[in-house]
């Protein structure tokens, strides 16, 4: 990634260099520095940089006569100017004879990385686009997606259609499904993958904050305001924005969202300054838009925004033919994580594994199969080592009502990732009687320990 | 792999451990605390009220030299380098030391508000992020992964909690 990614930063204060250049070598950037504006010339050639970084004020030739001659040798090298605050009218002037940007004295580290990441993620699409991508067909998979399923081929498929075009998508599943992964693979197979896909989690946000959150705030919008803060949807410029849990959208912010994504622009809290945001939305939702929007509980003209194309997932109980290679994915994960020598899945696990229900879908097996590599002890995933007692699996010929009510809360509990209060309401009984049937079936839930 | 944790200023313990907890069950590392009494006031710039980070890793190191493996230091003020207004962080390349600064971490310094989960979770993700320097590791591109560049901390909340493969293969 790092090939014709050269910068050449000119300053004549030592320290100043080092910082950068160090600052620069984290980034795995090819640096070189000079120590003055001549200097710099002599090892400038057309093509050798992507980027120079200079001051403004140098003994000898200045900040923007270099930016006139490098200019002159290789007009579409980039060029950001670090000027004192007292300069800044001269470097404004200096945008017009092709200056990327500048940066005032001391840098703000997210200022700089931002101008250089932008900077140079322009050039990687300029060549890339030269380069005419040769082949599409193989599409870039977030490592965790997996699933060699028919079901899954065709998600990979409608991944690959709908990625290319700036298209709003809608990812619809169960919850656990990979909801998220889905949208990850969208992002990265679309010309904004240079650039951020930043999740917002709707439900788990108070309304209160979930404002500031999505559209920033400036210092002293309200007290405790000690310093600016960007919001998400500023975040997500020229990538993506992935809105989890869609439905949970408050009747304030579902008319604030309708809004941002028409105009793509916003305030943030306490300011005036119109923000411009340029983002691809990707929303998920594991409840039933269409009802909402029935029931009045989502608005009409957003779902329509919202549901240009969609995706559903299944879940991991209508894809069993997938579950083998999942178990595998996640045992390799955690054992090399936790060095732990664990190769094989014992076939009676595996049959287990197989036939379960995983009302908590993906991310309950890969619960299993961590839970499994902390506690065991063999060269193999036992039976034993799997978060579920032996009584939990219903034989399917134990209809009393009892294993049914068992099997029951127990699938709402994974579905909500047993928030109690959640899965009660669900359920339709109060938080203490839920507890109590918790009890008395001996649930649990795999805790990390 | 041994990572000597040393607390300059008042660091939260519940922190501490937190950090020890995760480093010991996910990562091959097993955690010590050390004491490191350091002289930091000349360090500090009255002009920026910050500390000088580069100067305090030089100190700590002439303390180091038969402390096993990385030494990641957990400190409360505000940290900078010249040029730059702030730094997160810092760490030798390839080497030993590390360190961390809380004061931005914290969300009382953006909102006034407390949010311990949060404040824990970007700990960790910067504590990770310099080790990884100290592992060798560069910028990464993949935004979900720790090691992505972190300029201010809305990037440090947007990146993800884990290496990706590639970074991962880095970290013993
Ligand atoms: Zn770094
Ligand atoms: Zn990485």
């Amino acid at each position: 990634m790092s090939h014709n990614s050269k910068i050449l930063i000119v300053d004549d204060e030592a320290i100043v260099r080092n910082s950068l250049l160090h600052w620069f070598e984290e980034d795995d950037l090819d640096v070189e520095t000079a120590a003055s504006g001549d200097e710099a010339l002599k090892k400038f050639e057309a093509g050798k940089y992507a980027l120079v970084l200079t001051d403004m004020k140098m003994p000898g030739m200045g900040g923007i006569e270099l930016l006139e001659k490098i200019k002159e040798i290789d007009p579409v090298c980039i060029v950001i100017l670090i000027t004192a605050f007292a300069s800044v009218p001269s470097a404004i002037k200096a945008l017009k004879i092709g200056a990327f940007d500048y940066v005032t004295k001391p840098v703000d580290p997210d200022e700089l990385s931002n101008l250089v990441q932008k900077a140079l993620n322009m050039r990687k699409l300029q060549t890339e686009n030269l380069q005419l991508k040769a082949q599409i067909d193989s599409i870039i998979k977030p490592d965790n997606l997996i699933g060699e399923s028919p079901q899954m081929k065709k998600i990979f498929d409608l991944v690959n259609t709908v990625a290319p075009t700036d298209t709003t998508v809608m990812i619809r599943g169960e919850s656990g499904t990979g909801k998220e992964l889905v949208a990850k693979a969208i992002h990265l197979n679309s010309k904004r993958k240079y650039f951020p896909i930043v999740t917002v989690n709707c439900g788990a946000l108070a309304e209160s904050i979930l404002e500031s959150e999505l559209f920033g705030h400036e210092k002293g919008a309200f007290t405790g305001a000690h310093h600016k803060r960007k919001g998400k949807f500023e975040m997500a410029h020229s990538g993506s924005i992935f809105l989890d849990e869609v439905g949970t959208l408050s009747p304030k912010m579902q008319i604030e969202l309708l809004r941002v994504i028409e105009s793509k622009s916003f305030t943030r809290v306490g300011g005036n300054e119109v923000i411009e945001s340029d983002f691809r939305v990707i929303t998920a939702t594991n409840e039933s838009l269409e009802n909402l929007v029935k029931e009045g509980g989502f608005r009409e003209d957003l779902y329509y925004r919202l549901n240009v194309f969609s995706i559903n997932i299944p879940p991991l109980r209508e894809r069993k033919t997938d579950i083998q290679l999942l178990a595998y994915y996640f045992l390799n994960k955690f054992t090399s994580m936790m060095n732990k020598n664990i190769k094989k899945i014992s076939d009676e696990a595996l049959e287990f594994l197989i036939n379960y229900e995983w009302p908590g879908n993906v991310r309950e097996l890969e619960n299993a199969i961590e839970r499994a590599v902390v506690v065991g002890k063999s060269n193999e995933v036992q039976m034993d080592d799997l978060p579920f007692h032996r009584s939990q699996i219903t034989s399917p010929d134990d209809n009393s009502l009892a294993a049914i009510e068992k099997q029951h809360i127990l699938k709402v509990l994974a579905e909500n990732d047993w928030n109690i209060s959640r899965s009660a309401v669900k359920l339709q009984i109060d938080r203490v009687t839920l507890y109590n049937k918790i009890n008395k079936y001996g649930l649990k839930e795999y805790q990390p320990q | 792999m041994i990572i000597n944790i040393a607390p300059i200023g008042n660091v939260d313990k519940g922190l501490i451990k937190y950090i020890e907890d995760h480093l010991s069950r996910y990562y091959n590392f097993s955690t010590q605390e050390l004491k490191l009494n350091l002289d930091i006031k000349k360090f500090y710039s009255e002009e920026r009220r910050q500390y000088y980070s580069t100067q305090i890793i030089q100190e700590a190191a002439k303390f180091t030299g038969n402390v096993k493996d990385k030494v990641l230091i957990l400190f409360e003020d505000d940290l900078f380098v010249p040029v730059f207004t702030y730094i997160f962080g810092e760490a030798q390349f390839n080497g030993k030391h590390a360190i961390v600064s809380l004061c931005r971490l914290h969300e009382e310094f953006y909102t006034g508000k407390t949010n311990q989960k949060l404040f824990f979770e970007r700990t960790l993700k910067e504590v990770l992020h310099e080790l990884g320097h100290t592992f060798n590791l560069k910028h990464c591109h993949d935004w979900d992964c720790l090691m992505h560049t972190s300029g201010g901390i809305e990037e440090v909340d947007i990146k993800g909690s884990g290496f990706c493969v590639e970074c991962s293969k880095s970290i013993p």
